[in-house]
């Protein structure tokens, strides 16, 4: 930022604004001009025929010189000045802040009720499972994730390999031999945690950067596995008609079982009721995820990961057991990736190799980073942000109006994807939550902000 | 500086066997000696140090007695037992006490968790009235108790290394260059506190310093390092005497 603006202004000053809004508008021309303006179709002689869509390309650059003039124009001096009046930072939050865990909680737990009432059974599907339960699965994930990376400060690419561990243990051994959900959930979880040891052993010395590329590895390696394992996995075809979960065999989700829920409640037969099932199931093992952790922190284990993150050399000298504290990491972490895998196997009824690409583990990472590393609401609001906005996308189909028939929103999932997240790098480098809850206390709680402590001290 | 010198008396416990004991020790990084054959006696009661100029070795004996890296050759051997090939966090349960080089205290984590962190041996057993104690002893700690580790002064962080040291209840506190980048008035402060913590509770001390002037005054006796080999040995008076040593070490001005 130039000198010039950090001081106050008295007001803002329109022509500056205006030169820089049309700088930008170049700027934005010379940029998607060519990215968006051309653009190849093949015609019915199988040539490549170039399109204009000089509409696109103009409604874009008014954006951006448009939204150029109002930031320099009134945003940025309403910020200095905000910046300058800004006393001691006030210590009155506002009733929403300061309860955000209560009623996020008792928002999640009402959900599908609020979802049902307002939209009906049938209606109701689509939000509880894409956005609810979608959303979930991504939270226990990202929870899971964050004991290895966010608290134990190992960078794991390869994430994704427990989750699928998971899945095809239940896949399997449900298909196979009959097993009930409630008896693989747990099994998954432990040989999820196997593998994470197994994993855990040959990286116990790397760290950063070599470490993460093992990881990545071992990642891939699990997925080509299950691709060319075709006795068992039957390749990329992958594993269908998964059992679905019952309720302990009391209740069950198939039609045409005699305990189908409709049947014992006498309700009309709905997919509705297995979603909401199952929105709820996937809401107690994230919140046993989350239980489990702040358990933890708290007791010598969890205490040894942060410990480990921020100094290893220190650790070892305190009398703390790296390699074990190492490993339980690494065995947690995967643990709760199985329970999610078996979870998702159970939910789609079917899984393949397909589900469990690099691009899954990334996008898990990025919650964790995004959402603050170490803190679990704002891996939650990550979570939701990332996977609720993608979804969000299918949704907008009333931009068509503006971009014309062929304009397809989910197509800039990856764009704005990538957008988003080095805007709220720059915008919050330490993610949205970036402090972190102390475990020890004196007197009372206080937390000190993330941005007060040295730049890759934390 | 003048021949009038305060200097540490012999302590009461110095004619038993010692406590720490190096004998012939070798350390390499790869293929290059850094510890050409070191012998160092640690007696209970006592404050030691070992100065010497960059590079000659220090640090890599304290970090050698740790376990990380291991003598190739040589014992160190703890109160009576071989501790040469053991790993590091077993060392550090025999409840020898490190205040490592550069601090290495726990950045994000508040005062109060660092401190937590130095008492893990005993899970917390004595934590409320070690912690207390450890106030006294710094009574800037208490000041910055629930503020992190990063945000505090480098004098603040040098405290709360050996704060968090002295947690785990050490036979053996071993400190590695505690006045490095300090302001003199901090040096003191520090210096003071663990003469205090010798004269009074007894604590066994092995002080790795460059800044000699201040470590020998301090010390009971001393070794000089040069090159890997202990060339010189003797009470704190003796060395602060001793004009090779103060040719090297003394002359230029460190006080």
């Amino acid at each position: 930022m130039s000198a010039e603006m950090e001081r106050p202004v008295a007001g803002p000053n329109y022509a500056a604004a205006a030169r820089d809004a049309v700088l930008a508008g170049v700027i934005a021309l010379g940029v998607f001009g060519p990215l968006i303006g051309f653009k190849t179709e093949q015609n019915m002689n199988n040539q490549l025929v170039v399109e204009n869509r000089w509409g696109i390309v103009i409604v874009i650059v008014a954006i951006v010189v448009i939204g150029r003039f109002l930031l320099k124009a009134f945003v940025f001096p309403a910020l200095v000045t905000r910046k300058a009046n800004a006393g001691p930072a006030s210590t009155d939050e506002s009733f929403f802040k300061r309860n955000f865990k209560t009623i996020g909680l008792a928002f999640l737990l009402l959900y599908p009720v609020i979802i049902v009432s307002m939209l009906g059974y049938q209606q109701s599907i689509k939000w509880v499972d894409n956005f609810g339960i979608q959303i979930l699965i991504y939270v226990m994930l990202g929870w899971g994730l964050n004991i290895v990376v966010g608290l134990a400060g190992l960078l794991d690419l390869g994430y994704v390999a427990f989750y699928a561990v998971g899945a095809y243990s239940y896949a399997l051994l449900s298909s196979h031999f009959g097993f009930s959900f409630w008896l693989l959930l747990p099994l998954s979880g432990i040989l999820a945690a196997m593998w994470g040891v197994i994993l855990g052993f040959p990286v116990l010395r790397l760290r950063g950067d070599y470490l993460a590329i093992v990881t990545l590895a071992f990642g891939e390696i699990i997925r080509l596995v299950l691709i060319n394992w075709r006795e068992v996995t039957n390749g990329s075809a992958g594993i269908s008609s998964i059992p679905k979960v019952d309720i302990f065999g009391w209740i069950t989700f198939n039609v045409a079982d005699p305990t189908y829920i409709g049947k014992i409640l006498d309700l009309p037969p709905s997919s509705a009721y297995y979603k909401i099932f199952l929105y709820y199931l996937i809401l107690a093992l994230a919140l046993f995820t989350a239980f489990v952790t702040l358990r933890l922190r708290r007791l010598p284990i969890g205490r040894a990961w942060e410990a480990l993150r921020e100094d290893e050399v220190a650790c070892r000298s305190l009398g703390i057991n790296t390699t074990n504290t190492k490993l339980t990491a690494f065995a947690l972490g995967a643990m709760f990736g199985g329970f999610a895998g078996s979870f998702f196997a159970a939910r789609q009824g079917f899984v393949s190799p397909e589900s469990f690409v690099f691009l899954e583990s990334a996008v898990i990472v990025a919650i964790v980073v995004l959402g603050g590393m170490g803190s679990m609401v704002g891996v939650a609001i990550a979570a939701a942000a990332m996977i609720g906005g993608t979804e969000i996308l299918r949704e907008l189909s009333f931009l068509k109006a503006v971009f014309g028939p062929e304009f397809n929103p989910d197509q800039f999932r990856m764009l704005i994807f990538g957008l988003a997240m080095v805007t709220i790098m720059v915008w919050k480098p330490r993610g949205f939550v970036g402090n972190r809850e102390p475990t020890a206390f004196l007197h009372e709680k206080k937390s000190v902000s993330g941005s007060l402590v040295q730049e890759g001290h934390g | 500086m003048t021949a009038v010198i305060e200097t540490q008396d012999m302590p009461v416990g110095h004619q038993g066997p010692p406590l720490l004991s190096v004998r012939g020790v070798k350390t390499y990084y790869g293929n290059i000696i850094a510890l050409k054959g070191v012998d160092v006696d640690v007696h209970p009661g006592e404050i030691v140090t070992l100065i010497g100029a960059n590079g000659a070795g220090k640090s890599t004996l304290m970090m050698t007695i740790f376990g990380s890296p291991q003598a190739r050759t040589g014992t160190v051997t703890f109160d009576g037992r071989d501790i040469t090939r053991m790993p590091t966090h077993e060392i550090a349960r025999l409840r020898i006490a490190q205040s490592p080089e550069g601090r290495r205290i726990f950045p994000r984590m508040t005062v109060l968790e660092n401190l937590q962190m130095g008492a893990s041996l005993d899970n917390l057993r004595y934590f409320d009235e070690d912690v207390e104690r450890m106030f006294t002893l710094f009574p800037r700690l208490k000041e910055r108790a629930a503020q992190r580790g990063g945000t505090l002064s480098g004098g603040e962080q040098q405290m709360l290394a050996i704060a968090r040291a002295l947690m785990a209840r050490p036979r053996l506190l071993m400190l590695d260059e505690p006045s490095l980048g300090l302001a003199p008035l901090i040096v003191k402060q520090i210096f003071d506190a663990i003469r205090d913590l010798n004269r009074n509770e007894g604590l066994t001390v092995f002080l790795v310093e460059q800044n000699a002037f201040h470590a020998l005054k301090l010390a009971h006796r001393g070794y000089v390092m040069v090159n890997g080999l202990v060339t010189m040995s003797g009470t704190g008076k003796e060395l602060l005497a001793n004009p090779e040593v103060r040719a090297a070490y003394l002359e230029g001005g460190h006080h």
